[in-house]
């Protein structure tokens, strides 16, 4: 077992413990901050894969945008939800066995495929991922427009949560 | 070296896990925590792909920034909606939005 | 127009007469008397022309009047009928037309035409009377017209042209049709007032007494046409015909009768229901319930008369298969029945009160004289005594109508409402109230019982009795002359009580004679009683036998294809004759003479308890009650109504309808609910319960939404990609 397999193996169960802490914990602010810690495990992963970039992006983005952002919805709607009630609905029984099916049969289906097992090629001589990333997205025979498209959408978003939000002016 | 069935055989779990919690948590606010989760794993995904398949291009890259984008714009939105209808109803039960029921 | 269509069309007037008095002029009282009487006047004009043109020809018998039309097609041949006047017919022809129209003109006064109509008179009853206020400021009842006086010369009309029909019938079938016309109207006028439970009962028992026989005539008509397939007088009296008739024996071989002895026998049973003879007579007394006029015509002049007319026209066929001076199976009954009848009805005649029921019997004895000289074959005889018969019974009834009418007029002036103006022993001295009534009633009284020489009576009843004599037939001739003593006694006896002596009742003194309408008839009547007798004298009578030609015997003995010899002379029936007829009536006249008011009756006195016995008719009404008018209401109400309608026929009925009522609910609960509801709410019912079971696919809760979608999803997806990476 090299190194890199055994700080994989144990990134990976840090970060599937906290991803079923995230769905099993009572407490919303609890989850929310196990969710961190799953994200931050997620980061972890990218630097693996050699994506640098992305690992920075995802703390910076998901870390510190969307998890904040679920603290702060959490708090909002914390008066109403009890952390005593039950967080698990009826059908949960159900759901635990469709998701451990669906793993299942995804490891399944993928076993089947003769990639599966593949090891990692060496990179490219001289190529750096994130300086052809930036010209990726910004090259017009190449992601420039799901690049502007996805700007469009984040300003729809915004103007649309802004608009959900807003109270009425009495 | 890490083979790709790591990487897949993780992502598919953490992706069974967010499916769970999209399914079965009552809160409104745990089920996009759910989504997120699944929404991470689909990257994960990506990425790994990207690295040991189609390294020599970026599609993959470009895939992943996008998911990333969309993926905080629907937790804006979403949240905003969640928040919306906390005002409206005082619940973030997701089984009392029901007014669907046939 | 030839004489031979004006035959045609001699019974057509009375019949015009009838529809148009019943569809028009029912109102018009003087309208429809005018116009039945006219009718019955072209008829008798049109019989009078015929008769006197029969009387021009040479050997009439050989050469009758008539003519065929084909009427019906029967297969490759016609079934033909016609009318026929031959000397018989012709001499029946005369009667019938004279005696019809004098009674329809005595109808007109006998209804009391111009009379006021009365107080309470209702139609359906005879007429009461009404009240009249006179100058004088009296009152008093006067009688009152009848209410139903057209309805009356309707009937009469129709009467009338079923009695031609029937005379100038030359074939059986329409004889049967005028015959039966007679039966209707015979009941129609029987029962005219039909108000009263007496007529009523009177016209069904006439109708179906009659019936009786007439099924048995048609049975014999059926026979007589399916042995020879014809009806035609003619043609059946053929020598080859007859000769067919009397050799084969009769269907059944019953009794050993030949086919013409079965027939003659069958047909002759007709004429028993309809000229009134034993055991068939019962209706004739009680048919006197009917207007007198009625009563005359019917029972005296015509339809009785029609019977023995028939008869005498079957002769050739009754005495077929005879041996010289023997007689047929016919024939035997006939003069064992005639005979018979003289007598009974005689006696019974003898013991009866009311004035139209003793010449009621009467009658049946006459008509029994007649059959029984059929019977012995004294053809000629037979039918003059028909003819003078019907003159002198015409002539008594329309007087007894007379002198019943008279009583009336004396009761309504009285007041007293008790006296029966029917009972001769109400009656009395009548003589000098009502003379005209007298006279005539005294010629025709003397002509019923033989008066010698100078009235009809005589010559016709002596020439039977000579025939019988002669023949040899000696019971007859002593059952016929025994009842010409009784005929002679009690017709006296009528007279002595009705016009002789004093009047015994208030209403009798106050009695008076009828008007003209009623007693010219009377006076025709008689003349014909007095003369026609006179045209028959037998040759050998002695003293004024060669005087006058017979000239009956001659005309009607031209009918018969061998002319009938006339009977030796002999000195003894007449004789017999004078005796009983003087005799009787002198019994008569000496028994009745001095009879007082409220006495018994001398003749009770003399009989006892037999007087009862024919007073009561031989209890043959009583008997015949029993044996089968009960029975027969039995089977009726008993058996058919109540058994097998009521019990049977409904009792199914409602057993079907119990049983329906019962299968309508069990379709209901059983078939139509759980069914028909069923499979309607099944839709319905069915609808609902799918919709709501289904319901349960929307929760409204997403995470319902979005489990259901993973599985599928992942599913199929996993399906696929399995079967893409594993082929």
């Amino acid at each position: 077992m090299t190194p890199v397999q055994l700080i994989f193996l144990a990134v990976a169960a840090v970060t599937l413990a906290a991803a079923l802490m995230v769905v099993l914990t009572r407490n919303l602010i609890h989850a929310a901050l196990w969710l961190i810690v799953t994200l931050f495990g997620v980061a972890v992963f990218y630097v693996l894969l050699n994506a640098g970039f992305f690992a920075v992006v995802q703390v910076v983005v998901y870390i510190g945008a969307i998890a904040i952002l679920f603290i702060f919805a959490a708090m909002l709607t914390r008066r109403v939800m009890q952390d005593t009630g039950p967080q698990l609905n009826a059908g949960s029984w159900l759901a635990g066995l469709v998701a451990v099916l669906s793993f299942g049969g995804l490891v399944a289906v993928l076993s089947q495929w003769p990639g599966f097992s593949s090891q990692a090629a060496a990179l490219p001589e001289g190529a750096d991922p994130l300086v052809q990333l930036g010209t990726a997205l910004v090259s017009p025979d190449a992601y420039v427009l799901p690049f502007e498209l996805a700007s469009v959408l984040l300003v729809a978003a915004m103007i649309g949560a802004i608009t959900v939000s807003l109270e009425k002016k009495p | 070296m890490i083979p790709l069935s790591w990487y897949l055989i993780l992502a598919a779990a953490l992706f069974c896990i967010g499916l769970f919690g999209v399914l079965g948590r009552r809160n409104a606010i745990a089920i996009l925590m759910g989504i997120e989760l699944m929404l991470n794993a689909v990257n994960i995904n990506l990425v790994a792909f990207w690295r040991y398949r189609a390294a020599e291009g970026i599609a993959g890259q470009a895939f992943a920034i996008i998911v990333f984008a969309v993926a905080a714009a629907e937790v804006a939105v979403g949240l905003a909606l969640i928040i919306s209808i906390y005002r409206r109803r005082n619940s973030v039960v997701a089984d009392d939005i029901n007014l669907m029921k046939g | 127009m030839t004489i031979d269509t004006l035959i045609w069309l001699i019974p057509l007037p009375p019949l015009l007469a009838f529809f148009v008095i019943v569809l028009f002029t029912n109102r018009h009282r003087a309208l429809s008397h005018s116009i039945a009487i006219g009718a019955a006047l072209l008829s008798w004009l049109g019989s009078m022309v015929v008769f006197f043109r029969a009387l021009q020809v040479e050997h009439f018998g050989e050469h009758p009047f008539g003519s065929q039309i084909n009427w019906l097609q029967t297969g490759d041949t016609w079934f033909k009928i016609g009318v026929l006047i031959d000397p018989l017919s012709a001499a029946v022809i005369f009667f019938v037309a004279w005696t019809v129209l004098m009674i329809f003109v005595y109808s007109v006064g006998y209804h009391n035409y111009g009379q006021p109509k009365g107080d309470h008179d209702r139609k359906g009853l005879p007429p009461h009377g009404a009240n009249v206020v006179d100058a004088h400021l009296h009152k008093h009842q006067v009688p009152s017209i009848e209410p139903m006086y057209s309805r009356f010369f309707a009937f009469i009309g129709l009467f009338a042209f079923g009695m031609y029909t029937l005379v100038i019938s030359d074939n059986l079938l329409t004889l049967f049709a005028g015959w039966e016309v007679m039966g209707l109207c015979s009941y129609l006028l029987i029962g005219f007032w039909y108000g009263k439970e007496s007529a009523r009962a009177a016209a069904i028992k006439a109708f179906i007494t009659t019936r009786i026989g007439d099924v048995f005539m048609l049975l014999g008509i059926a026979y007589l046409y399916s042995a020879t397939g014809t009806l035609t007088f003619r043609e059946i009296f053929a020598e080859e015909t007859l000769a067919h008739l009397a050799s084969t024996p009769a269907v059944g071989g019953f009794l050993g009768l030949s086919a013409a002895g079965m027939i003659g026998i069958l047909l002759f049973i007709g004429t028993i229901g309809k000229s009134a003879q034993w055991p068939l007579h019962v209706w004739l007394p009680d048919a006197m319930e009917g207007p007198t006029p009625v009563s005359a015509m019917i029972h005296a002049a015509t339809m009785v008369s029609a019977g023995v007319y028939m008869v005498i026209r079957m002769f050739p066929l009754l005495s077929a298969g005879a041996e010289h001076g023997a007689l047929t199976s016919p024939m035997l009954v006939m003069s064992f029945i005639g005979a018979f009848t003289a007598l009974f009805a005689a006696t019974i005649a003898v013991a009866q009160n009311d004035i139209k029921r003793v010449l009621a019997f009467s009658t049946i004895s006459q008509l029994g004289y007649m059959i029984a000289a059929l019977g012995i074959g004294a053809y000629v005889a037979a039918a003059f005594h028909l003819i003078t018969h019907a003159f002198f019974k015409a002539l008594l009834f329309l007087g007894s109508g007379s002198v019943i009418h008279g009583m009336e007029h004396g009761v309504l002036h009285t007041g007293d409402h008790s006296v029966d103006p029917q009972d001769m022993f109400n009656m009395g001295g009548l003589r000098k109230k009502m003379p005209i009534t007298f006279w005539t009633f005294l010629i025709g009284g003397f002509a019923l019982s033989g008066f010698p020489l100078i009235t009809a009576g005589f010559w016709s009843k002596d020439e039977i009795l000579a025939d019988a004599f002669g023949h040899g037939h000696w019971a007859v001739f002593l059952t016929l002359a025994l009842a010409a003593l009784l005929t002679a006694f009690y017709t006296m006896r009528q007279i002595t009580l009705a016009f002789l002596g004093q009047p015994r009742t208030e209403a009798a003194k106050h009695a008076h004679e009828t008007p003209w309408t009623m007693t010219l008839p009377l006076v025709v009547l008689a003349v014909f009683a007095i003369g026609y007798g006179w045209v028959g004298i037998p040759e050998h009578f002695p003293v004024i036998g060669g005087l006058l030609p017979n000239w009956f015997h001659e005309f009607v003995g031209g009918t018969l294809a061998h002319h009938p010899e006339a009977v030796a002379f002999s000195r003894w029936p007449l004789l017999t004759s004078l005796v009983v007829a003087l005799g009787g009536l002198g019994l008569g006249w000496l028994t009745y003479r001095h009879y007082k008011a409220g006495a018994q009756d001398p003749l009770q006195k003399l009989l006892g308890p037999l007087h009862k016995v024919l007073q009561s008719k031989y209890y043959f009404d009583e008997l015949y009650d029993k044996v089968f008018v009960k029975p027969v209401y039995w089977i009726a109400d008993t058996f058919t109504n109540q058994w097998m309608d009521r019990g049977v026929i409904d009792g199914f009925l409602h057993a079907v309808s119990r049983l329906m009522l019962g299968i309508g609910p069990i379709l209901r609960n059983y078939f139509d609910k759980p069914v028909v509801n069923g499979i309607g709410d099944f839709f319905g019912e069915g609808s609902k319960k799918l919709g709501r079971s289904m319901r349960v696919l929307q929760p409204g809760k997403v995470q319902s939404y979005m489990l259901a979608a993973m599985v599928l999803a992942f599913g199929t997806l996993f399906y696929y990609i399995y079967r893409l990476l594993r082929p």
